[in-house]
């Protein structure tokens, strides 16, 4: 059973064993401070047991703050810029220049929109090809002035729409990590939402990718995932947890350099999550200012050169029974 | 008996007259016609009767594209270690093993030197057999290290692509090969050496979403089918049905997202040509 559904149980228990109580003058005090105490102390310790699953739904809690939310909360002075120059301005991408920790950086952010509305505006934060062009004229314009770049992925995957292939999405965000991976200004990622497939690490190809504990960063969605590989959505939730898509396993993949601890969730707590990003965001910022263009640089390709997991075939790997 | 032993691997026999598989006739699923399966090898695996493509194996590309006698095999002795012990309607591992006996390869490409037209090059071809032809983190550092051999020997590096994407059952480490690949590729820029991207039927998802779409030249082979999203999830999204030539080798041409759309039987000497100038 998925921690949150062990956790509602426990409480309507107790709700129930109240509703007794009082109604029919049983004295049911004992069974529920026990009970109350067991749903504490779960509570406490719930974040380790949360499954993969629980923290997609976590990812995707409508109240979980946007990147927008986040450049309101760590900057005062965001000022954005608008459009890709060509086919227009992607909603789903705001960026711009801010002031952050004394000097000027520059801000890609996806987000998802905080209401219906927004939600509509922004395509529930799916990038077209504008978007991707949009994030590399930003990251042409840190470069030329050597600005930092602070990039937030919060995205469930670019947008599945016939003029985006028309508009070589594709092409856009091979475009995107190929510029980002040579830029020569130092670049930070954080995970912040929803990490989803090509169209998350198209910003994420930073120095250094940090990632909030309740979010996932996926190859592809759960759903997307059961649909191929179970034939049936209905098993998202074992893809989930086979995908290993938590902030904790990108971390141990390698992927991911920090887990950035939200206290009781950002969706519940946004200043908690905000404050640790922002003091994670200013220390690795710091680190990275100390090195020049060519430690950047060799550092980056290094940490991507080395990114994967296989093992040598050896001449005696017995690997075929049949034959 | 092991599967295939470390000095047999990949040799490419370029007079080897029959396939393993005893079938002597194959159908066309275009024109339903029955073929002499010899026969459809002589001719490039196109449909004698109707000109449609059949798959061509990693194998087979090289020999239709290779001068004869000059391909050297450059891939690493490395396969998938099961990184996440992945685990659908059945395990990953069984699934790399069925496809490595099928394939008689490690993984989804090979790698290897040789000359096109007398043009010395490093060529990196995907098979479409083995998972889809899908990248993950052996199919990455092979097109890395492909990518470095060609710019030791300041020689050309073409890729071939056959490939749905990255492959979902490494995860995210599938997703950073996009990554991986695309800044090994940046290597090539430095050492001012061509990268020429040939997509074949399929170039899509994370690959067509990162290495594929960033050659100096890029050629569709005809037929291709080249895109970032599916059909069907794209037409879910909009509610619409997509015309039939919608993601094809001409759409992309018509789109601007490659070069030129090339016969089968054309690539070689388009290729030579295109190497031509750098
Ligand atoms: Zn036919």
């Amino acid at each position: 059973m998925s921690e949150k559904k062990t956790l509602e149980e426990l409480e309507s228990q107790i709700e129930q064993l109240k509703q007794l109580h009082s109604q029919n003058g049983l004295d049911l005090s004992d069974e529920i401070a026990k009970l109350s105490e067991k749903l504490s102390d779960r509570q406490k310790t719930a974040k380790e047991r949360l499954d993969g699953w629980d923290i997609v739904q976590l990812a995707r809690h409508p109240d979980r703050p946007d990147g927008r939310a986040y450049i309101d909360a760590l900057t005062d002075d965001f000022y954005p810029l608008h459009g890709d120059r060509l086919l227009g301005d992607d909603k789903a991408l705001t960026g711009g220049l801010a002031k952050y920790d004394g000097q000027t950086v520059v801000i890609i952010a996806q987000s998802k929109g905080g209401n219906a509305s927004e939600s509509q505006e922004t395509n529930f934060g799916m990038l077209k090809s504008e978007g991707y062009r949009k994030a590399q004229r930003l990251m042409d314009l840190a470069e030329k002035f050597d600005f930092p770049i602070l990039s937030l992925i919060d995205t469930p995957g670019a947008y599945p729409g016939k003029e985006a292939e028309e508009n070589n999405i594709g092409g856009m965000i091979a475009q995107c990590i190929s510029r980002m991976i040579t830029l020569n200004v130092p670049t930070i990622a954080a995970v912040i939402g929803e990490g989803g497939s090509g169209g998350a690490v198209a910003i994420g190809a930073a120095d250094r990718v940090l990632m909030l504990e309740n979010s996932i960063y996926s190859v592809i969605s759960p759903e997307g995932c059961a649909a191929i590989l179970w034939k049936n959505r209905d098993n998202a939730d074992e893809a989930a947890r086979g995908l290993k898509l938590t902030a904790a396993n990108a971390k141990e993949l390698g992927v991911v350099d920090e887990v950035i601890d939200e206290g009781p969730g950002a969706h519940k707590e946004f200043k908690i999550a905000a404050d640790n990003l922002d003091r994670s965001l200013k220390k690795n910022l710091s680190e990275l200012s100390q090195l020049n263009e060519e430690e950047l640089l060799e550092r980056r390709q290094k940490k991507y050169r080395q990114m994967g997991s296989f093992r040598r075939v050896t001449k005696d790997t017995e690997r075929s029974e049949g034959s | 008996m092991p599967l295939f032993r470390d000095e047999e691997y990949l040799k490419v026999d370029f007079d080897e007259k029959q396939e393993k598989d005893e079938a002597l006739w194959v159908k066309c699923k275009s024109c339903s016609k029955l073929i002499f399966k010899k026969k459809l090898q002589e001719n490039n695996h196109i449909c004698p009767n109707c000109g449609a493509y059949f798959f061509l194996t990693a194998k087979e590309r090289i020999k239709s594209l290779i001068d004869r006698e000059t391909f050297v095999d450059e891939t690493k002795r490395i396969e998938s270690d099961d990184p996440l012990n992945f685990n659908d309607a059945k395990p990953y591992k069984e699934r790399l093993e069925e496809a490595q006996k099928e394939t008689e390869m490690f993984d989804s490409i090979i790698v290897g030197r040789g000359e096109v037209e007398e043009h010395l090059l490093v060529i990196a071809v995907m098979d479409f057999r083995f998972i889809g032809g899908s990248m993950g983190s052996v199919v990455g550092e092979q097109i890395a290290s492909g990518i470095e051999l060609a710019a030791e020997e300041g020689l050309p590096f073409v890729l071939i692509s056959s490939s749905g994407g990255a492959r979902m059952q490494e995860g995210l480490l599938s997703l950073m090969q996009m990554v991986k690949t695309t800044s090994a590729r940046e290597i090539l820029t430095h050492k001012q050496l061509p990268f020429v991207s040939v997509m074949t039927y399929p170039t899509t998802a994370g690959v067509e979403a990162s290495i594929a779409s960033l050659g100096d030249v890029t050629l569709a082979e005809k037929g291709a089918l080249i895109g970032f999203a599916g059909r069907k999830v794209i037409e879910e999204t909009i509610g619409e049905e997509l015309p039939a030539n919608f993601q094809s080798s001409k759409f992309a041409y018509e789109q601007g997202i490659v070069d030129a759309v090339v016969d089968r039987d054309n690539l070689k000497p388009e290729l030579a040509k295109v190497l031509e100038f750098f």
